[in-house]
């Protein structure tokens, strides 16, 4: 179904042109998809698309709540609304109207935040989400997604579009580490395991699956078999794979581009507590707030570095009974 | 005698008592101010099919103020979407009439609402949908006054006007008063219609207690709107058309005792026997 294509190097394309061009294919293949954006089609590879496709493509201007509002209504007639914003307006700025107009309502909406935590980079503490995981995992029958690279954008988009209820896409607008080949598919709630192991697992999701591939090599080199899963669909989890590599290997780490609040380590955590009890150490952002400075100056800020993942797994297998 | 419109809003008032009735409270001022509104949108002016509450080329009505619900259901039932005896089970356990209107539990209820501004985005992306799919149904929305002190209505007035939104009527009920106590004292609109005639709506303002002059002011509405979002303000009086309601100073959610509610219903049966 996939293929893993990883060698350390960055995609050639950006993810804001990848989603553009997949915007627009499906835009051209189904008259019922609506996206909207609230003033940031140039940020992330749409513009032009609302002169070309009027019917179809909305600028709302910058009202986020008004946006998830109308991507509610126009569900209720019938539309396949996409709405974009930065994740952090994704989740702070309308959540009352994601949880009630879109989810509580059963309107069939996908809203995409881009720019991710660190990625944010430059728009600093304001604009980086660490918590838009947390926010929509706790929204009743919510689907959670973070893609991995562009290869997986283009592929799940079309997948998400057919999706019933409310489904969330973290989507970084930059150069991913390639993960995986162009022709890979993926399935919602269905995790990819990347590299097997046998001493730890490392659960990961986007920015930070190629920093668990980076660490799991280091850790073969010290003769430490780590296997890394990468869990791109936060809700709902693939609690199968969860279990099955927590009972393999005994020593679970999870990685993700957030708060350990609420997030991805958390879900996993919360699972296996109630499991099958095993050590679970969570590589995210501690309880911070975001700041300005390149991703790899902040991932050292926040502890989200391959050498804090191989740090974590050691953590883990010390806490093996 | 009452012309058919005004015997409507008589029998709309009666069956919302027997709902707050049933259960012993209820969001009564509120939902008996609307009333008027709802009998001229229900008697007439929406297409709609009661017997298949889905149908695609329905016109749609989003109560935003979702709290007067027990207005709604009234109307509804007396259309026939569902039996008079389910309005007995309003806030009952289990029951398909909440007390805020909710899409998937109600059959004809076209939107779920109940955190006020929600309904102005969901009504007007309904209207958006519609009016790009080439369809010529349209979308009423009720907001309250209360409810205008949300910015997204705002967010949404600018956006009705840019889009050009002319299948869109709104209504304002302009009952004067909220949950704790009079607009003016606590968030004033002051002229609602000249704040939504400087966004660029196509406005009227008129009394709201009368729905034959509702009803015509609609028509008349439709006719001349072109491609603007419409509002009509609607001067209206929270518990209206009921004495011993618009006398009370905090009405917007009441305990109603079988004796008042007997009391009430008596004098509404009287109304229509002229």
């Amino acid at each position: 179904m996939f293929k893993c294509i990883y060698n350390g190097e960055k995609e050639t394309k950006a993810g804001k042109t990848v989603f553009g061009e997949t915007i627009r294919k499906m835009i051209e293949e189904d008259p019922q998809v609506v996206y909207l954006d609230a003033d940031l089609m140039n940020s992330i590879g749409t513009s032009g698309l609302e002169k070309s496709f009027p019917n179809q493509v909305i600028e709302v201007g910058i009202q986020e709540a008004n946006m998830a509002g109308l991507s509610g209504g126009l569900s209720a007639v019938g539309k396949k609304p996409f709405m974009h914003t930065f994740a952090s307006f994704a989740g702070r700025r309308c959540y009352d109207q994601v949880f009630i107009s879109i989810a509580y309502a059963k309107n069939n909406v996908r809203v995409i935040g881009s720019d991710p935590g660190i990625t944010s980079a430059y728009n600093g503490g304001t604009h980086m989400p660490f918590e838009d995981i947390c926010l929509y995992r706790a929204i009743p029958h919510s689907t959670v997604i973070e893609f991995t690279d562009s290869a997986m954008t283009a592929a799940l988009l079309p997948v998400i579009k057919e999706r019933p209820g409310l489904t969330y896409c973290r989507l970084s607008r930059k150069n991913c580490i390639a993960i995986y080949s162009e022709d890979s598919v993926f399935e919602p709630g269905v995790a990819n395991i990347l590299r097997d192991g046998k001493d730890a697992v490392i659960f990961a999701c986007g920015y930070m699956v190629s920093e668990s591939l980076k660490a799991a090599e280091t850790l073969e080199k010290e003769g430490i078999s780590t296997a890394v899963v990468d869990m791109f669909t936060i809700k709902p989890l693939d609690t199968a794979k969860v279990l099955e590599f927590a009972e393999k290997t005994g020593a679970v780490v999870t990685a993700e581009n957030g708060n350990v609040v609420g997030g991805l380590g958390a879900a996993v955590a919360g699972f296996l507590s109630e499991t099958r009890p095993t050590p679970v150490i969570r590589v995210g952002v501690k309880d911070e707030f975001g700041q300005v400075g390149t991703p790899e100056y902040l991932a050292g800020v926040y502890g989200l570095t391959p050498a804090d993942v191989v740090a974590a797994v050691k953590k883990s297998i010390s806490l093996k009974k | 005698m009452l012309t058919p419109l005004k015997e409507f809003a008589t029998d709309i008032r009666i069956q919302q008592m027997e709902e707050f009735k049933a259960r012993g409270f209820g969001h009564v001022g509120g939902s008996l101010s609307i009333t008027d509104c709802l009998a001229a949108l229900y008697g007439g002016i929406m297409r709609i099919d009661p017997k298949n509450p889905n149908w695609e080329d329905r016109d749609r009505l989003v109560v935003s103020k979702g709290h007067s619900g027990p207005a709604l259901y009234a109307a509804l039932a007396l259309k026939g979407y569902f039996p008079l005896e389910t309005l007995k089970t309003l806030n009952q356990n289990g029951t398909t009439l909440p007390s805020h209107c909710d899409r998937n539990l109600t059959p004809g209820v076209d939107m779920t609402t109940g955190s006020l501004g929600q309904g102005a985005s969901t009504a007007c992306g309904m209207a958006l949908g519609l009016k790009l799919s080439g369809k010529d149904s349209r979308v009423y929305l009720i907001l309250g006054d209360g409810e205008c002190q949300e910015g997204q209505v705002w967010e949404m007035a600018l956006f009705a006007a840019q889009h050009k939104l002319g299948n869109f009527i709104a209504f304002l009920d302009y009952n004067k008063r909220q949950l704790d106590g009079y607009v003016t004292d606590i968030c004033d609109l002051e002229d609602p219609a000249a704040k939504f005639e400087s966004f660029n709506w196509y406005v009227k303002r008129i009394k709201g207690d009368d729905p034959d002059k509702i009803y015509e002011t609609i028509l008349e509405t439709q006719k001349n709107q072109k491609d603007r979002p419409a509002m009509i303000v609607l001067d209206t009086v929270k518990g209206g058309g009921v004495k011993q309601i618009e006398d009370t100073t905090l009405n917007h959610h009441l305990n109603m005792t079988t004796e008042l509610a007997d009391e009430i219903i008596k004098q509404l049966i009287k109304q229509k026997e002229g």
